[in-house]
């Protein structure tokens, strides 16, 4: 039967009102939906997430040995760990005994990575027993001029002149007048400048002496450039640590170090003058500044020291993992390269910013990714670092 | 067969196990020869190469030790180990001697055996930790208190001249007197105890004071174990490595001062041994350890003539029980 009118009505309110419901439940999802694009478009947009990285996570079980550089063993240390929690079945060993050591030990198979902040040289490739050698960029860092000074606060200001007369042992008091004229206001004692060096063949050594042959030309044809040169005069200790425990516990003394040691022990450090002439402290933002300048690197043409750039460090540089091209063992090449490249890549180089280092530039990690799939196992054809 | 015992008495027949042992016995004594003629074969194989190409006399007198320019001289080396050793032994002596001679004849017999163990326990201590120490605790003193009282004697010049920075040859003889004191004062000890007490005791009873029954009696008997005590820590002093190279400053020059920085060979090898890859650095570094076993050889030998020109035989044998 026909509905009576007041049903009629009813009805047309109900209907009326469900269609104002879906109105709003539309308009709201509507809404919804271009508020939260908008503030998705506001937020930084979510990396295209990297097929390599999520298979980096799934090597097969294998024990991994490497040796070399002291300047990554606080990277390596806390990069393997979270390795391994997020993979139980490869555990990787480190030994911080020094690039030369590294290399040495690298040389002679002994171990299956080496760690080097100064590529290997050819010769040094030449005498590798293993065949052909891949370099890949791990970390990139900074040295402070550490000094210990009774009275001076830290960022006492160096040109590069100055720094290599002391280290030359040209400049021999800490009031000498051109470390006087630099600082102004600065009350600084009479005493002798004993300088502290490493006594361990050493990448962070090799970078320190590439900077002051750039900067001294007495420097280059005194004791030049090398992990272990002739210093004139000073003490050594032994690794980082050995050098920034003589600064910390004698007075007078300056030597260098490693920019994470420095930033995390909290030592004084000077501003050094770079080649635009101004005088920068040492931090990750001056540290990248200056690799920023010189994006285009490979193992043969690697220094990055005293970068053109207002903002640039002049004591930079990379530290290498070394690796063998042709891996006798699947298994352990497999494990090797996505370690290194989960290692080089995001993950590793977030821990590495919470440890004072500078994260690898985009570039840079495309080098090191490019390097790792050169990688094979035994036959010389199975390309080991898969997505 | 009659079997001989080694005084030439016969003996009983030997049965199987009997000769069994004697050859087991006899292989353990010749393996062991074997190892150490073994050892220093090897060392000088290895050390050939840098005793051919510098001349052994060159290599021992040079001043260098540059790897990235190829020199390579053991002079520095040599130099700073003596001078560390001496250091040492200029202070274990009268020290040792001293607390020897305290511990039998001073103290109240109830206490020589805890006094003894306390210094004995110093001997249990690792190397490195006392490395660590030193470098940590004494050598702030050292800079502080010792290097200014010592610098003021002459003025800032000669041995006690230069920057004082607490580590350098100073403290590692510092280091080293503490490592060697345990030594010297057990085994003089024991050989202060074993003079016969009739001596000891017709010195008081014709009528000597204790410093002249101690310096002019139990001294000169004990003599020969005392030669024995001092060399034994000589030759623990001059191989000493850890706890040397983490205080004495790494220097490859000669010290001029007792406050400068330097080395001694085994330092040295510790240092660099790991990353030795230049051309002849290696076996320079070997051939410096070649240097280093033929210096404590001769202090041993010099040492064990010295005690037999002085008397007696058999005498190494009782300074080392």
């Amino acid at each position: 039967m026909r509905t009576p009118p007041v049903h009629r009505a009813l009805h047309s309110v109900r209907h009326a009102w469900r269609c104002a419901l879906v109105g709003v439940v539309a308009l709201g999802t509507v809404l919804a939906v271009t508020g939260s694009a908008a503030g998705a478009a506001s937020k930084p947009k979510k990396a295209p997430s990297d097929p390599y990285i999520a298979a980096d996570v799934k090597a097969p079980a294998a024990t991994l040995t490497g040796a070399g550089s002291t300047f990554d063993q606080p990277l390596f240390t806390k990069a393997f760990y979270e390795y391994n929690q997020k993979n139980t079945g490869v555990t990787i060993n480190y030994a911080s005994i020094g690039s030369g050591g590294g290399i040495a030990q690298f040389q002679a198979n002994t171990v299956n990575f080496g760690a080097s902040d100064v590529p290997m040289s050819p010769a040094d490739i030449a005498s590798a027993t293993g065949g052909q050698v891949l370099q890949v960029p791990v970390a990139l860092g900074g040295e402070a001029i550490s000094y210990n000074v009774p009275g001076v606060k830290t960022g006492l200001k160096m040109t590069p002149g100055v720094l290599a007369g002391i280290f030359l042992g040209t400049i021999k008091n800490w009031n000498d007048s051109a470390i006087k004229k630099l600082n102004p206001g600065v009350k600084l004692p009479s005493n002798a400048i004993t300088t502290v060096h490493r006594s361990d063949g050493s990448g962070t050594t090799y970078i320190f002496t590439d900077y002051l042959s750039t900067v001294s030309p007495s420097w280059k044809a005194g004791p030049g450039t090398g992990k272990s040169v002739s210093w004139p005069g000073g003490v050594a200790g032994k690794g980082n640590e050995g050098v920034a425990g003589i600064i910390q516990q004698t007075p007078y003394t300056i030597g260098y170090v490693e920019l994470a040691y420095a930033l995390q022990n909290h030592f004084t450090y000077a501003k050094v003058q770079n080649a635009e002439g101004v005088f920068l402290a040492p931090s990750l933002k001056t540290v990248a500044a200056d690799a920023a300048e010189k994006p285009n690197i490979n193992a043969v043409d690697f220094s990055i020291v005293d970068q053109p750039g207002a903002l640039s460090y002049p004591i930079s540089g990379y530290s290498w993992g070394l690796i063998y091209q042709l891996q006798k063992n699947t298994t352990t090449g497999t494990a090797l390269v996505k370690v290194l490249d989960w290692e080089s890549h995001a993950p590793g180089q977030a821990i590495a910013e919470t440890l004072d280092y500078v994260p690898l530039p985009a570039n840079i990690q495309a080098l090191a990714r490019s390097t790792l799939l050169q990688v094979t196992g035994p036959d010389g054809t199975t390309v080991l670092l898969t997505k | 067969m009659i079997e001989k015992d080694t005084e030439g008495r016969r003996m009983r027949l030997p049965s199987v196990s009997d000769k069994l042992y004697r050859s087991f016995l006899w292989v353990i004594a010749g393996g062991f020869c074997v190892l150490c003629i073994a050892l220093v074969v090897t060392l000088v194989i290895e050390a050939h190469p840098a005793f051919a190409h510098f001349g052994i006399w060159n290599f021992i007198t040079g001043t260098t030790w540059n790897p990235v320019k190829g020199e390579y001289g053991a002079l520095p080396f040599i130099i700073g180990t003596l001078e560390t050793t001496v250091i040492a032994m200029v202070l274990a002596i009268p020290v040792g001697l001293g607390t020897a001679l305290f511990l039998v004849h001073v103290m109240p017999r109830r206490l020589r055996a805890p006094v003894s163990t306390a210094v004995e326990l110093l001997a249990a201590v690792p190397s490195v930790v006392y490395g660590l120490w030193a470098l940590l605790v004494v050598a702030p003193w050292v800079r502080t208190i010792i290097e200014p009282a010592l610098a003021s004697l002459t003025g800032g010049k000669g041995p006690f001249s230069g920057p004082q920075l607490g580590i350098g040859l100073l403290l590692a003889g510092l280091v080293l007197f503490v490592m060697v004191l345990p030594t010297m004062v057990a085994i003089s000890r024991d050989v202060i105890a074993a003079v016969p007490t009739d001596d000891v005791e017709a010195a008081y009873a014709l009528g000597a004071t204790r410093w002249q029954v101690l310096w002019r009696v139990v001294l000169p008997a004990a003599r020969k174990g005392l030669l024995g005590a001092v060399t034994l820590s000589t030759g623990r002093a001059l191989g000493e490595t850890i706890a040397v190279t983490m205080v004495i400053g790494n220097s490859t020059a000669i010290a001029h001062s007792l406050f400068a920085p330097s080395a001694t060979l085994s330092s040295i090898i510790a240092n660099e041994f790991t990353e030795a890859t230049e051309p002849y650095h290696l076996s320079s570094l070997i051939a410096l350890g070649v240097v280093l076993l033929a210096v404590a050889i001769a202090v041993n030998a010099a040492a064990r003539l010295l005690v037999r020109s002085v008397g007696g035989r058999g005498t190494s044998s009782v300074a080392l029980t």
